[in-house]
């Protein structure tokens, strides 16, 4: 959390010169922000100091005369004295880096960390000239695996405490440790239990020396060979900003971005090591037509044609709605915009949906007061009614782990089932569908019926309004119908009307996806239908003349033999669909499948043509993330093959059927985009590149919040690999990151931002939730980090790290099951499906409830959640 | 005959089990101590100007007094005893378990401790026998635990073993211990244990020794305690002798009353030197301290005297080297125990004192030469800056810059034995 | 998964009851466990975190810092010599060549029959019965050459089975005192007891206040 110091300033001399500092912040990072920089190892700023390595010694006055004093341990204080270049201060770092380098290997040429090692290059800048050091060096076995990901050379370590600290204390998976005492001292796990954490990445990131080094990167390039931009992470929604490394034109290695309002550097290793997907040899490269049982190749051109053709004689049926659109997550807001564009303004259906089943309805997203990241995190209380965090935004969780344990804010959790937030959580409480109404109205009511949540957050300091709470708000159970969160959070919004709200769902862009209307009965802008906006009006060919079907509707329509065309763009119905079973169907009997892929999903494997899209980083553009903050993505590699972007495929096809979308770069785009929109009113790219780039930007903006703060200097050794390669001269953003960066007055856009409201208050639906059947059990459907995903699949190091489907009871439904851990059950859903899972006792899940953990079953065409049920029960057997 | 405070009843059998405690008015300074109030308890011990026996020598009346006043504060007492040739807890401990107890509750009583721990060096299984069997007598006999003796007091009394690591006497890594960590000292400031200690609470940490004295004060008052010794130098203190002497051991003395030379050599004492040999030098204080030259033998026993001649008396051991024992090696095996036992945290100590010891063992063994000197003295200064008494550090504590004080002694006082070692390649010494 | 005998575990939970963190136990449960087991196995530290709700990396990690903490099996009776200075001086080193030949194994070593592990220690505070030995703990000193060859005989025949225990019995005396004082009972008095402290003192001050 930043805070604002303006109040509390000292003055302190340092080397004579005089600066200003915050009260208590750090000496060494106060020098910094003074242009001083003084030399460290274990300090980070993103972890608690240690004072450890000793490297950081200068001289301070105190009451005893001048003596050496760790600044990476030191809070400034008024009048304090500090020199940092005496001869006393250069022989004790000297010192610090002799000591380091007798028991380190020298062995640099074959270093990972070579050309970006804090140890090397310090021992240039600092290190005395040769070695006296004739001694035997320390020994240990070189290097060995502490995990699928992670390697460990302890001869090269320095034993900065940094990973360890990571692990334990940011993470909160301490499993790697010191081990021994003294010069023996080795960094380890225990026996038979890997790091295997899903943020072991970040440990690597931020080793001084080459000790952890990464699998997908050993031996890969050295900095001098890389180049890199500045880029957002699209593997969740949390919009991690990270910088994106390449040599000769294949992606090498992303590194995380120190964002202060996002992700602090972080970044889990779904998102770290996914770039290995994109540059698979398993990309769709070119059209891909079906004939018969099988694809043929074939020209932009002619699948251009068939495009229109079909279009055009679903379009001369008369119900626009015969056409539908489902978008993914993969989607830029540039993307998106387009083929909305394209799908409601040129071909007028309104059939468009972003939201695969396990999101939310997109006037429901639309009608909800955001909260952003930085908001929850210091929020007096929040309310978690989410899928599990660390598993679906797994970098919020360690915003959210930090801010508990440093205090500043409460959780309670309310769910069908166990999650990781629960060992963070004041309170947690299990809840039935049936209760939700009741506990939305009485949340902060003296009577009500849930004493321990209105408890806490009346202690935390909540109002009677709400306000000071917020909602983390996701699909914690995708065994109820959206419907039901849905009621849940439109009633809670109106009993406390200044609570806000994060919604932690999943999928990358859902946000960009709603406000630019990847939705039924909304435009770009979170406009209704029915009230497009006056540019709208002007730009576009023409507007949908009545609503459209969601991607439930849109199934259930295909069933019906109503759907003639449907274009998957970026998305996978049969494997990401809930209720994979109606996909399946469904999509069978659809006239004519579109899909644009980067892969042979389940979906395109059965589509009638393929079409290939670029991937990450072979294209420009932006995306929001979960708390509609717009972030920069930079294309850094060329697309493979004959791909092309999501956003131009969309032109292609307008074109095609005699309509210009008019624009020819994602720019142009975007600044159409903020034309149209009101919610987008001051986006531009030169804006979010020039001045924000790397905390992008909030929206709506107003004409005040476009003066931007001062961003964090980078510390080059707390993250090395990214300051080595900027080092080589590359690239501009270099000086956008660095720089206090404010905006000029001729930067500014012209007029105001539009005070047009967007969707109005909704009145939440409550649906009857079914009796529970005689002798049938609660479902609980959850999602992990390494659940099947096409992204997973084509990742040459995470593939092994998928789950197994597997099924979750306490160990007294165990019991009553007769079945023990490792065991297998038969589940057998209301419609008669049956599956055979592998049964583990955990018992976070409640007792009558039996938690699914989704693998790969989908396939096997079990789909225990059926769309049509607001709660799914199952029956479960000893198999 | 001279006042004995803390080994009165050593040499009395059974001296170790309640009954014989009692016979000898064991717990009636507890019981005198809770029928006053705190601060006057306090006051006493403040009157007896009693120095820590710890090795640091600061006064305990003050470090209570520093105690910051949260609801939640604790008591640790230090019976890790680990610097070489110090054995006095060892003493106390196994044969005046009850006196420590009584000790502990008075002054856990004096600065309202929340809890009282005392912990105990791990390698004394004895004493951790010793200390266990007469907690559990203390608490049936209702010294411990709640409204002790009826006064409205409670307390509980933990005894928590150590497991072998030097760096847990250190206070903070005492604490970080206790924790169930790994015995990393914190980093004063803002670590004073008097204000955040164990588990972040204020914290007194007080030596075994220390603790055995309070009972005695409090039955006999801070000023008969403070009439005892002189100067800052007040009460009796335990000097474990060792080394070339006749009669090594413990020897509870007035502080002040006698001088080393007639500690070595007093026939009741140490007894005067082996085979009629000669003290070629003096460890006082602990191996961290720095050696004294047989010039300095006629400095009394006291804490300021033995600083103003550049060394310490820190914990009160003293080991007397002979003129045939070999200065190098003993530099060398001295060496060998930092290395050993540093923590491993600071790189000056993790990298130097191993760096230390391969060239000491090399100069030991004959392999070593006239350059080595100089770069030891170089490595040494880059673990305490300018090799000054006391010490400057680039490190966390005292222990970094304990290393070098046998080197740099050995090199200043026995500059030709190391040369003899270097030119003759070898150890002119028999061993 | 269980390493803790039913006895052991039930000493394990009084144990974490002394503390007002679990983890201040980690120390004491590894002893226990030593003491049942010999040496600290994985089975052991894995139970030890689980008791304490950490991860067994940070039963390994703290454990490894100790010396007498041994995650590699050990003989019955751990050998230290010790060669610290006091003892180097009465001839410890000279002692430890001795013994490691008199035991046929090289410092760190275990005799093949499983009896002896031989270390070399530092000081362990003995130092007037210079040069001494340590056996699981059980100090033995001054021990000339021939002292120590009695001492290998006398516990290879069992006949100092009374005083040294097998490795890992640390104390042999457990705490059996009567419940501790809730906590809340002890804030709830030193409250009371820092009240009348200041009320004390603030009279005190009252009654001075005319002197000044
Ligand atoms: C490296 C090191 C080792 C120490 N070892 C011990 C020890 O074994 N026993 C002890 O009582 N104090 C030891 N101390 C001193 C303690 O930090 C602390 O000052 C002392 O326990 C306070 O007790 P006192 O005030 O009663 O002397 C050591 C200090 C250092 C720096
Ligand atoms: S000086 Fe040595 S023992 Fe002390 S904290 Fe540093 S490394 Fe540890
Ligand atoms: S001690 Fe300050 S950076 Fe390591």
């Amino acid at each position: 959390m930043s805070t604002d110091v303006s109040q509390n300033l000292v003055t302190i001399s340092i080397d004579g010169k005089e600066i200003q500092a915050g009260k208590g912040e750090l000496l060494i990072a106060a020098a910094e922000k003074a242009g001083v920089f003084i030399p460290r190892f274990c300090y980070h700023n993103r972890l608690p100091q240690v004072g450890m390595c000793r490297m950081c010694l200068v001289e301070v006055n105190g009451p005893r005369g001048f003596s050496l004093q760790p600044a990476c341990y030191l809070p400034v204080s008024d009048g304090m004295e500090v020199v940092t270049e005496s001869e006393k201060v250069k022989k004790a770092q000297d010192g610090v880096l002799e000591y380091l380098l007798i028991n380190h290997p020298l062995d640099c040429p074959v270093c990972d960390k070579g050309g970006e090692c804090p140890l090397q290059d310090q021992t240039m800048a600092y290190g005395p000239g040769e070695s006296r050091f004739v001694e035997e060096k320390r020994h240990w076995e070189k290097p060995i695996p502490i995990s699928d990901l992670v390697l460990l050379d302890r001869e090269r370590c320095i034993q900065c405490d940094r990973c360890t600290r990571f692990a334990d204390v940011v993470a909160g998976d301490a499993l790697i440790e010191f081990v021994g005492r003294g010069d023996h001292t080795e960094i380890n796990v225990f026996p038979d239990r890997p790091f295997s954490s899903y943020f072991s990445g970040n440990t690597v990131q931020i080793c001084p020396v080459g000790a952890l080094t990464a699998v997908p990167y050993r031996f890969k390039a050295r900095p001098w060979d890389l180049s890199q931009v500045e880029s957002s992470c699209t593997t969740c929604s949390m919009g991690c900003r990270i910088m994106v490394q390449s040599s000769q034109n294949e992606l090498t290695r992303y590194l995380g971005l120190d964002a202060d309002s996002i992700n602090h550097g972080w970044l889990c290793d779904k998102g770290r090591f996914g770039h290995e997907a994109i540059n698979s040899s398993d990309r769709i490269t070119a059209p891909l037509v079906r004939k018969g049982d099988s694809f043929v190749e074939t020209t932009w051109a002619s699948a251009l044609e068939l495009i229109s053709s079909k279009v055009s004689s679903a379009q001369a049926a008369g119900d626009p709605n015969r056409i539908g659109f489902i978008l993914g997550s993969r989607l830029t807001n540039e993307d998106i915009y387009a083929w909305v564009k394209l799908a409601k303004g040129v071909v007028g259906t309104d059939s468009v949906d972003s939201q695969l089943g396990d999101g939310l309805k997109g006037e429901v997203i639309a009608s909800l007061r955001r909260a952003t990241i930085n908001e929850a995190v210091s929020a007096k209380a929040i309310l978690a009614f989410t899928g599990d965090i660390k598993e679906e935004v797994p970098v919020l969780f360690l915003r959210l782990r930090e801010a508990v344990k440093s205090g500043w804010t409460k959780i309670a959790t309310i769910g069908t089932h166990g999650s990781s937030l629960d060992k963070l959580s004041e309170v947690t409480a299990s809840v039935s569908a049936g209760q939700l109404q009741l506990l939305a109205k009485e949340l902060m009511k003296e009577s009500s019926k849930f004493p321990e949540l209105t408890k806490l957050f009346t202690n935390q300091g909540v109002g009677a309004d709400g306000e000071g709470l917020v909602v983390l708000l996701g699909r914690e159970n995708l065994a109820w119908d959206q419907s039901v969160v849905e009621a849940f959070a439109l009633e809670l919004s109106r009993a406390l009307p200044r609570a806000k709200f994060l919604l932690t769902l999943h999928n990358a862009n859902f946000a960009g996806s709603v406000d630019l209307g990847a939705v039924p009965n909304m435009l770009p802008g979170r406009l209704p239908l029915g009230s497009a906006s006056q540019a709208t009006r002007q730009k576009w060919a023409g507007l949908p003349d009545r609503a459209g079907r969601g991607v439930k509707e849109m199934l259930v329509a295909a069933l019906q033999g109503e759907l003639d065309v449907l274009f998957l763009v970026g998305s996978d119905p049969r494997e990401d669909y809930v209720d994979s079973a109606l996909a399946n169907s469904a999509l069978d009997q659809v006239g004519f499948v579109v899909s644009v892929d980067t892969f042979l999903s389940q979906s395109s494997a059965k589509a009638d043509l393929v079409l290939p899209a670029s991937s990450f980083a072979e294209k420009s553009g932006t995306t929001t993330n979960l708390e509609g903050r717009v972030l920069t993505l930079n294309q850094k590699v060329a697309p493979k093959g004959l791909c092309r972007p999501d956003w131009a495929i969309a032109s292609e096809i307008a074109l095609e059927l005699g309509d210009d979308l008019g624009f020819d770069s994602a720019a142009g785009v975007l600044d159409e985009i903020a034309e149209v929109s009101p919610l987008h009113w001051g986006l531009s790219w030169n804006r979010l590149v020039k001045s924000s780039a790397i905390e992008g930007m909030m929206i709506p903006i107003s004409a005040t919040s476009l003066s931007i703060r001062p961003k964090a200097m980078l510390d080059e050794i707390s993250t090395p690999g990214i300051a080595s390669v900027w080092d080589q001269g590359l690239p501009s953003s270099k000086t956008a990151y660095v720089e206090n960066g404010s905006t000029s007055a001729d930067d500014k856009p012209a007029g105001e931002p539009s005070s047009q409201t967007v969707a109005g208050p909704l009145e939440p639906i409550w649906r009857l939730a079914p009796v529970q059947p005689l002798g049938f059990m609660n479902l609980a459907y959850s999602r992990k980090l390494y659940s099947q995903g096409e992204h997973l699949r084509n990742s040459a190091h995470l593939v092994h790290l998928v789950v197994e489907a597997k099924c979750q009871v306490s160990s007294k439904t165990a019991e009553k099951l007769g079945v023990s851990s490792g065991g297998s059950v038969l589940i057998t859903d209301k419609a008669g499906g049956e599956g055979q899972f592998e049964l583990e006792v955990d018992d976070s899940v409640p007792n009558d409830t039996v938690e699914l953990v989704r693998g790969s079953f989908s396939i096997s065409g079990f789909s225990p959640v059926r769309s049509d049920e607001t709660v799914n029960y199952v029956k479960v057997e000893r198999a | 005959m001279s006042t004995k405070i803390v080994t009165a009843r050593v040499g009395v059998p059974e001296s170790f089990l309640l009954s014989t405690y009692l016979g000898h008015g064991g717990y009636s300074a507890l019981r005198k101590a809770l029928s006053m109030t705190p601060e006057d308890v306090h006051a006493e011990v403040m009157a007896s100007g009693m120095l820590g026996r710890g090795g640091a020598g600061f006064e305990a009346g003050r470090k209570w007094s520093m105690l910051k006043q949260d609801p939640i504060r604790y008591l640790v007492v230090n019976g890790d005893e680990s610097e070489p040739s110090t054995f006095k807890d060892h003493l106390l401990v196994e044969n005046d378990p009850h006196q420590l107890i009584e000790g502990t509750l008075i002054t856990a009583y004096a600065i309202g401790a929340t809890r009282a721990f005392i912990y105990l060096r791990g390698e004394f299984a004895l004493g951790l026998e010793r200390v266990q069997t007469a907690i559990n007598e203390a608490y049936a006999y209702g010294a411990i635990g709640a409204n002790i003796f009826g006064s409205g007091f409670s307390i509980d009394l933990v005894l928590q073993p150590g497991a072998g690591a030097y760096i847990c006497g250190e206070e903070t890594a005492l604490i970080e211990s206790l924790e169930g960590k790994r015995g990393f000292p914190r980093i004063k400031p803002p670590y004073f244990p008097a204000v955040i200690g164990l588990y972040g609470a204020p914290t007194i940490v007080n030596n075994v020794e220390t603790m055995s004295n309070v009972p005695w004060i409090i039955t006999n008052g801070g000023k008969a305690f403070a009439a005892l010794g002189k100067g800052r130098s007040t009460g009796t203190r335990l000097f474990a002798l060792s080394g070339d002497v006749v009669k090594p051991g413990n020897y509870e003395l007035e502080m002040t009353s006698k001088t080393f030379r007639e500690l070595i050599y007093d026939p009741d004492l140490g007894g005067g030197l082996r085979d009629g040999r000669s003290v070629k030098a003096v460890i006082p204080g602990g191996v961290s301290a720095p050696w004294i030259g047989p010039d300095n033998l006629d400095l009394p026993l006291g804490q300021d005297e033995v600083a103003q001649a550049g060394s310490m008396l820190g914990s009160g051991s003293i080991i007397v080297l002979d003129d045939h024992s070999c200065a190098v090696r003993a530099v060398w095996r001295i060496t060998k125990f930092f290395s050993r036992e540093s923590c491993g945290q600071c790189t000056p100590c993790r990298e130097g004192s191993g760096w230390i010891e391969k060239i000491m063992h090399r100069i030991e063994l004959g392999s070593g030469t006239e350059s080595d000197l100089d770069l030891l003295l170089d490595v040494c200064d880059n673990i305490a800056p300018g090799l000054t008494w006391p010490p400057q550090q680039t490190t966390i504590c005292v222990l970094g810059p304990s290393i070098p004080s046998s080197v740099v002694s050995g090199i200043k006082m026995f500059r030709d034995e190391f040369m003899v070692h270097i030119k003759e390649e070898g150890c002119p010494f028999v061993h | 998964m269980s390493f803790f005998s039913s006895e052991n575990l039930e000493k394990a939970q009084v144990l974490i009851g002394l503390y007002p963190e679990k983890r201040s136990a980690l120390i004491p449960l590894c002893h226990l466990a030593q003491g049942q087991h010999g040496h600290l196995s994985n089975e052991a530290m894995e139970q030890i975190a689980e008791l304490l709700d950490i991860q067994p990396a940070e039963v390994l990690g703290t454990a490894s810092f100790y010396d007498m903490l041994h995650t590699e099996e050990v003989g019955k009776y751990l050998v230290g010599v010790c060669t610290n200075v006091a003892c180097m001086l009465g001839g410890g080193i000279e002692l430890l060549e001795h013994a490691s030949d008199v035991l046929g194994v090289p410092i760190g070593g275990t005799t093949e029959d499983g009896m002896f592990t031989l270390e070399e220690v530092e000081c362990v505070a003995h130092c007037d019965k210079a040069p001494c030995a340590q056996v699981n703990y059980r100090y033995f000193g001054p021990l000339a050459n021939g002292d120590f060859d009695q001492l290998v005989d006398d516990l290879r025949n069992d006949r100092l089975s009374e005083s040294v225990p097998p490795h890992g019995v640390l104390s042999q005396v457990f705490r059996d005192a009567p419940a501790m004082v809730p906590l809340e009972i002890i804030h709830r008095e030193r409250r009371a007891m820092d009240d009348e402290k200041k009320a004390r003192l603030a009279a005190l001050n009252k009654d001075a206040g005319g002197n000044q």
